[in-house]
């Protein structure tokens, strides 16, 4: 962004951002607090990965992205304009799921879809059944668009939420959980969709307690834990943030894991034929001569890739146990 | 330019037009939801059967020749008329079922419009659709005060249906004693069943504004249901004649004066002003309430 001027209405809509929050927090009446102080950005054309144990604020969060629950105090931007004030002009550009769907079970999926389109004011009633069936074909309702709500399976359902996201082009989908409830099938699809969706230009922001599906499809993602944003940027780089394991399969394990300290690795652990251990800062082709000079019979040697799900262990020291 | 200033651009300076008609629209959907609701449908159907049974039993009681109502037991009102002009059925049945039914049917839609939207979750998505939390609850009021109008002309028609076909139709005498023409009686019965429909306007925006206060469309039905007996045992109270005027059924029964030559308007217009002042209230009040909702459901 250039700098900020007169004729720039809020100059807190930060750069390259879709989203971007400052400071954002939100205290319920109870005197919880359920988001504090986030400073969160979602670059543009990112698929964006917001992650977090369960009660961390992700929820809270998007609401307020949304402009359903107000902010205690601090700033939300989306596509650059403040929520919850400029959202007339803002949501029409965002399709959510949120929380999973809600439904009408006494009306058809396509009538759903109907009424969610009748309620934005910005789209034209002329195209509306078409795209209610461009729609309900993209997530391949298309058969059982005529059936009543509550006789959809929760996978049904979720799609069906989804389908109205899509019912317009967005620039911004906001996804919370949206393969839950869906079959391994159905996730494979949800997120070819959203790959597809993502190459079209559409920012997407995914919220979602499944770890390799985050590293699958994001580009960027953030942590939350206890309202509080731990770490946000490109998954490579969150991933990269805790270092990969040095691994040894060796059937001289006691051996292995002497010559491993001399070279300088810590925290060396042992189990049955593998021992592991925070490699020292230097080549580690030195390291598997040493042992192999050594006399350390070596059958495996090399360094375990960092999963995300590391970094999130690492980060939020817990796995999703639910913050209290 | 990057992709976050083309982002800008769109929004900025391309807004999506919006349809004047988009709020008919809404209406439109509105009212077609709130129509194909079962409950909605059972509530009509039971205010379409009450006429259908007061014209059977009246049809019983003077198949033998007595009249209606003679025997010492208390009606409602005009119900003696009936067997000398169907078009009685009409002004009874609206008086059989203004105290009760047609206020409990009103409460129950009333009391749903905003807390069974979140109750359902569907709320939320309404909002980023985003309909807009005023035109939301403007919608929801139109479609509430339409229910209202739905509700009376279901029990007027069912009361016309059944007068014809059981008794016979003509001429009438007034309350007055004085003689209209059928036709004339006939524009009295929609001018009465306008009254009784704008005489629910109160109840219908203190529902609204229940409805805004909880997430649980049940429990604003029932608080809504509740206040309207309240309101109806404290009407009958004579200690309490003080507070009497300002409780929004006491001058329900106004509309009857309509039937009068010539017609005697006093309580009829404290009724609507009445009502009027309800609806300023309890209006402002679910605006005040839910333009600022956190919506947590």
């Amino acid at each position: 962004m250039d700098e900020p001027s007169a004729t720039e209405p809020d100059p807190q809509g930060a750069g390259d951002s879709v989203i971007a929050t400052r400071a954002l927090t939100k205290r319920y009446r109870g005197g919880q607090l359920a988001v504090d102080g986030l400073d969160l950005t979602v670059p543009a054309g990112s698929v964006f990965g917001f992650l977090g144990p369960n009660g961390s604020g992700k929820t809270t969060t998007i609401r307020m992205l949304m402009g359903l629950i107000g902010p205690t105090s601090g700033t939300a931007h989306v596509l650059g304009r403040p929520m919850p004030r400029a959202a007339r002009a803002v949501l029409p550009h965002v399709g959510a799921l949120i929380e999973g769907p809600a439904l009408y079970g006494f009306l058809s999926g396509r009538d759903n879809l109907i009424r969610y389109d009748a309620a934005d004011p910005t789209s034209d009633p002329r195209t509306r059944r078409t795209r209610v069936a461009t729609a309900l074909d993209r997530v391949g309702l298309a058969a059982a668009g005529g059936k009543k709500a509550k006789a959809y399976s929760l996978g049904m359902k979720q799609r069906l939420g989804l389908a109205a996201a899509l019912l317009q082009p967005r620039r911004l989908l906001v996804l919370d959980e949206p393969t839950n409830g869906l079959d391994p099938q159905g996730m494979r699809e949800i997120r070819a969709l959203v790959r597809e969706l993502a190459s079209d230009g559409t920012t997407v922001f995914l919220s979602s307690h499944l770890l390799d599906e985050i590293e699958q499809v994001c580009t960027h993602a953030a942590v939350m834990a206890q309202g509080r944003l731990i770490t946000q940027g490109p998954v490579a780089d969150l991933a990269a943030g805790t270092r990969g394991r040095l691994a040894v399969t060796t059937p001289d394990t006691g051996e292995a894991a002497r010559v491993l300290k001399e070279q300088g690795a810590t925290d060396v652990v042992v189990t049955d034929d593998l021992v592991t251990a925070e490699p020292p800062d230097r080549d580690l082709a030195e390291l598997n001569a040493a042992l192999v000079t050594a006399g350390v019979r070596v059958r495996g040697f090399g360094v375990e890739r960092p999963s995300l799900e590391d970094a999130f262990v690492a980060l939020t020291g817990e796995g999703f146990d639910v913050a209290g | 330019m990057s992709q976050a200033e083309v982002v800008r651009e769109v929004v900025r300076d391309v807004p999506r037009r919006t349809s004047p008609l988009w709020t008919l629209g809404l209406l439109r959907s509105e009212l077609f939801t709130t129509l194909r609701r079962w409950r909605t449908l059972a509530l009509l159907a039971v205010l379409a059967a009450v006429p259908v049974l007061v014209g059977i039993a009246v049809k019983i009681e003077t198949s033998d020749g007595s009249a209606a109502g003679g025997s010492g037991g208390e009606g409602p009102a005009f119900i003696s008329q009936i067997t000398n002009n169907g078009l009685f059925l009409v002004f009874t049945a609206l008086a059989a079922t203004l105290p009760f039914f047609l206020p409990m049917a009103v409460g129950v839609v009333a009391g749903d419009a905003i807390a069974g939207e979140a109750n359902a979750g569907t709320l939320r998505y309404l909002l980023v659709a985003p309909a807009g939390r005023t035109r939301l609850l403007l919608t929801k009021y139109a479609t509430v005060m339409s229910f209202c109008l739905v509700a009376t002309l279901v029990v007027a028609v069912s009361a016309l249906t059944v007068g014809a076909l059981l008794f016979p139709l003509g001429e009438l005498t007034t309350i007055s004693g004085t003689r209209i023409s059928f036709a004339d009686g006939l524009v009295r019965a929609v001018l009465i069943a306008l009254v009784v429909a704008a005489s629910l306007i109160g109840l219908a925006a203190l529902g609204l504004f229940v409805s805004t206060l909880t997430n649980s469309g049940i429990a604003a039905m029932a608080t809504t249901v509740g206040l309207l007996i309240t309101v109806q045992i404290l009407d009958q109270i004579p200690q309490l004649h003080a507070i009497h005027p300002y409780l929004f059924s006491h001058h329900w029964l106004s509309f009857a004066d309509l039937m009068r030559d010539p017609v005697y308007w006093d309580d009829l217009v404290k009724n609507l002003g009445l009502q009027a002042l309800y609806a300023a209230v309890f209006g402002s009040a679910a605006w005040a309430r839910f333009a600022g909702k956190d919506v947590t459901t």
